[in-house]
């Protein structure tokens, strides 16, 4: 499989990505699925902004990547899939996509969200979000850098994380 | 002499990774002193999801009157933040990959705030090298 990381990060393109993971990973695209970007050329320009010409862009929204993700998935190099927040995963994960593990890269404090860990913060509705998706079978470990140790959701949902 | 006052030095916000951008504001302050690091004020990424970054932005331009947001990563989160603010704000500048020969540039320089940042971003430029003191070519 061609997609080696689906992240939750609310940063979605940054330096965590583009370097902290696109490096070790060698990624040569990243999939940024988010309806509103998707639907902005002026979002997208501002996303593509600095990310290295050998890393290649593409932007979905929920339902185009429901629609392209088999293709990226069958892609020869190795990519990234991003969302900004927990829906957009739980509407790919129920929508059907085969997606085996996700990633909590960050998701940061917030009104109306509780720490989790130092990098995660979330409300009642996003931990809905996460349980749902791994009743669907998908692992779910919160991990904002290659270098750190994954926690698994148990653990994040417990606060037990660090 | 017109007798005009000089209109006051142009601000700018200081906006990077982790501590990145509070130390190269006190090391400006070491090297420029406190008058010149005076124009520059820190914000950090640490914990701030992206909109909350922009919040953060927004509330220190309008703050400070910066007329300029030096960042660290062309693709980080700070940049991304600079440029929605400077979609709100008109003739925000927003400079990428800041370097202390950038922001003591800036911070001690006067003119117009077009001129400060061409200065700025050709010290920052000159100030990347490699000493090649005693290193063998062959």
């Amino acid at each position: 499989m061609a997609i080696e990381g689906y992240r939750i990060d609310d940063r979605l393109i940054h330096g965590q990505v583009v370097v902290g993971w696109g490096q070790p990973l060698a990624l040569a695209f990243v999939v940024l699925v988010d309806d509103e970007v998707a639907a902005s050329d002026w979002e997208k320009d501002l996303y593509r902004m600095g990310v290295p010409p050998e890393m290649q862009v593409h932007f979905e929204s929920v339902a185009s990547a429901l629609e392209h993700l088999a293709d990226y998935q069958a892609m020869p190099v190795p990519g990234l899939l991003l969302t900004g927040d927990t829906a957009a995963m739980r509407a790919l994960v129920e929508g059907g996509a085969a997606i085996p593990r996700v990633n909590l890269g960050g998701i940061h404090h917030r009104a109306g969200r509780v720490p989790r860990l130092r990098y995660v913060f979330l409300s009642p509705d996003e931990e809905a979000d996460l349980r749902a998706i791994a009743a669907r079978g998908v692992v779910v470990t919160a991990q904002d850098v290659p270098a750190a140790t994954p926690v698994a959701l148990d653990a994040v949902l417990a606060g037990h994380g660090e | 002499m017109t007798g005009a006052s000089s209109p006051a030095p142009a601000r700018a916000i200081v906006a990077a990774h982790a501590d990145l951008a509070a130390g190269l504001v006190g090391a400006v302050a070491r090297i420029a002193g406190d008058a010149a690091a005076a124009r520059l004020v820190a914000l950090t990424n640490h914990s701030l999801g992206g909109a909350e970054l922009v919040d953060a932005m927004r509330d220190a331009v309008q703050s400070s009157g910066a007329a300029v947001v030096f960042t660290d990563l062309p693709a980080g989160s700070c940049t991304v933040a600079a440029r929605r603010v400077a979609r709100e704000v008109p003739g925000l500048a927003v400079v990428c990959g800041t370097n202390l020969p950038m922001l003591l540039a800036f911070a001690l320089g006067t003119g117009s705030v077009h001129a400060q940042v061409q200065l700025a971003m050709e010290k920052g430029r000159a100030g990347v090298l490699v000493a090649e003191e005693g290193a063998r070519g062959d």
